[in-house]
């Protein structure tokens, strides 16, 4: 009788398991559903050859921030990636009191609020530059993908195997030929969906955008003026009363989730292929 | 050999500059809510007045708001994170599902939060008016109530996958031990796998608690952005991070801005502090588990 107790309670709780399980999926299929929905209708090649139009006015585009967009994430990833890398393999590298010290900061800069580190850019560059720019925002952005390329490229540094480095020691490399010849080519793929996964999560944020690039309904290409980008389009049309707008941001939130998981896919696969094996 | 040494020189400086910046945002922040610091003292925190007119600025109502949604957030999504991981963990057998499960809630994981607001406006808003007139209530729809569940269902990914971590460290021969003794799978989580995981998962929690804190662009669109104190769950409201997001571009006087920018010192001060005991939980039971 006592068993039979248990068992159903057994039972009873694999359904609830099961059961809410699937349910948390429900509202994240139903985002999906919904941006594909609302934003499929929207989309044409003219989509994503014009500029946005005045309110009333059908048929406008996303031009200037998708190279927004583009010139943020080149920018951000050209302060990030050297500094990330040369972090990473320093953290593999070494190991003394400081560089414990520097793996909780990295954690902190990691943990770090996107709003937060908006108004670091503010202090830092907006503020001395005199005005908004593609540059402060950049920036922002690039703090934010620090920590993913640090520990990406850490990881993947601590995994090449110590015998490699002995051989190359033992043909008569020395340290700097070691490092640039043999684990940076070795730890590559590792390092490269860091960086990919660094850009996926760059791509989407908006917050730290808000005071640093802060929009532009024109297509510009100077960094020391402000640029539009995918995610401040949509928040600025969402929030505004028009339909039109509307629609247009739930078509930028289709083409900036394609983006997204379009690079987490290719990090998937990226790192199957080049996968750091010893 | 001297190429070593400027070598090692370079990447000694990346770690520098990292170490830098971290220090350098806090005194910057620091500095920037000087202003603000020395007009209202530690009466900032405790204030319920924020009135950009009068000059009165006081952090309590949003203060209570980042407090109020994520830690209902976690309530909310905490059943459901640790079905997802007993599921992925425990019940399901290595295979199809269980992989197509652990990669949907990563990629998820990676959707941009404001993608989740602008769902949430458009979708969750509705919804919940209707619910309030129903249940006779002032419709604003948008609320303490409304961003919390936009929240819970933003951090389920994240505790998820690290109770799932947590549990799949879990050793097997206990777990088989307690199946041995008779034990129903039920048994064998409640008396075995969740006491022995009970630190990390605490660790999970904290880290995903970290990030539902400093949450901004979803919160911002559905919380209803009002500056004063909340009543109830279904009061509109606002976090540190949404009056911050609010108000920043339309602060003209030095007072209002120092005064944003001292909540985002407290907004740092709070996510560090959380962060790092969620760490430090997490590490210390990653080398237990190996022992």
């Amino acid at each position: 009788m006592r068993d039979n107790v248990r068992i159903i309670k057994d039972s009873l709780f694999k359904i609830l398991v099961y059961s809410l399980a699937f349910l948390s999926i429900v509202p994240l299929l139903m985002i999906i559903l919904q941006i594909v929905k609302n934003g499929a209708s929207v989309i044409t090649l003219k989509f994503f050859l014009r500029l946005p139009q005045p309110p009333g006015e059908s048929g406008g585009g996303i031009l200037n921030s998708l190279i927004g967009t583009f010139m943020l994430v080149i920018l951000a990833s050209t302060l990030a990636i050297p500094v990330g890398v040369a972090t990473g393999i320093f953290l593999a590298e070494v190991k003394n009191k400081f560089t414990e010290f520097l793996g909780t900061l990295v954690n902190v800069l990691q943990g770090l609020p996107s709003i937060v580190v908006g108004i670091l850019a503010y202090l830092w560059v907006v503020k001395p530059m005199g005005g908004f720019s593609a540059f402060s925002g950049a920036v922002a952005l690039s703090i934010m993908m620090l920590p993913m390329i640090i520990k990406t490229t850490e990881e993947t540094v601590r995994l090449i195997p110590f015998s490699l480095k002995e051989a190359s020691f033992s043909l008569g490399a020395n340290y700097t030929k070691t490092i640039l010849k043999v684990i940076i080519p070795a730890s590559a793929g590792g390092i490269l969906s860091g960086i990919i996964i660094g850009i996926s999560r760059i791509v989407g944020e908006t917050a730290p955008l808000l005071f640093t690039a802060f929009g532009n309904p024109y297509v510009n290409l100077n960094p020391a003026k402000p640029v539009d980008a995918l995610p401040l389009l949509i928040f600025n049309y969402a929030m505004s009363p028009y339909d039109e707008w509307h629609k247009i941001a739930w078509g930028t939130s289709l083409v900036l989730i394609v983006i997204v998981l379009g690079l987490n896919l290719l990090t998937k696969v990226a790192g199957k292929k080049w996968k750091t094996k010893f | 050999m001297k190429s070593d040494s400027i070598f090692k020189a370079m990447l000694y400086t990346g770690g520098v500059i990292v170490a830098l910046l971290v220090v350098f945002s806090f005194i910057s922040l620091f500095r920037a809510s000087w202003l603000s610091i020395r007009q209202f003292g530690l009466k900032f925190i405790l204030s319920p007045v924020w009135n950009p007119v009068s000059e009165k600025f006081g952090a309590l109502p949003f203060i209570t708001g980042t407090l109020a949604t994520s830690i209902l957030a976690l309530f909310i999504s905490l059943p459901f994170s640790i079905s997802i991981a007993l599921l992925v963990g425990v019940y399901l057998p290595d295979g199809f599902l269980k992989n197509s499960l652990s990669y949907a809630t990563d990629l998820l994981a990676g959707i941009p939060s404001i993608i989740y607001g602008f769902w949430g406006l458009f979708s969750l808003v509705p919804l919940m008016r209707k619910m309030e007139i129903k249940i006779g209530i002032l419709p604003y729809g948008v609320g303490i109530l409304t961003a919390s569940i936009v929240l819970a269902i933003m951090i389920i990914p994240y505790t998820s996958s690290i109770s799932r971590e947590v549990i799949s460290m879990v050793p097997e021969d206990i777990k088989e031990a307690g199946f041995a003794l008779g034990a129903t799978t039920r048994e064998v989580i409640f008396k075995i796998i969740l006491p022995y995981a009970r630190s990390g998962i605490f660790a999970g929690i904290l880290l995903a608690f970290g990030r539902a804190f400093g949450e901004t662009m979803a919160v911002t669109m559905v919380i209803g952005n009002s500056n004063f104190m909340p009543k109830n769950i279904f009061s509109p409201a606002n976090t540190m991070a949404s009056v911050i997001a609010n108000e920043f571009t339309e602060a003209t006087k030095d007072i209002h801005l120092s005064s944003l920018i001292q909540i985002g010192l407290w907004l740092f001060i709070f996510t560090f502090l959380i962060n790092l005991l969620g760490n430090i939980v997490v590490n210390k039971f990653r080398v237990e588990s190996r022992k």
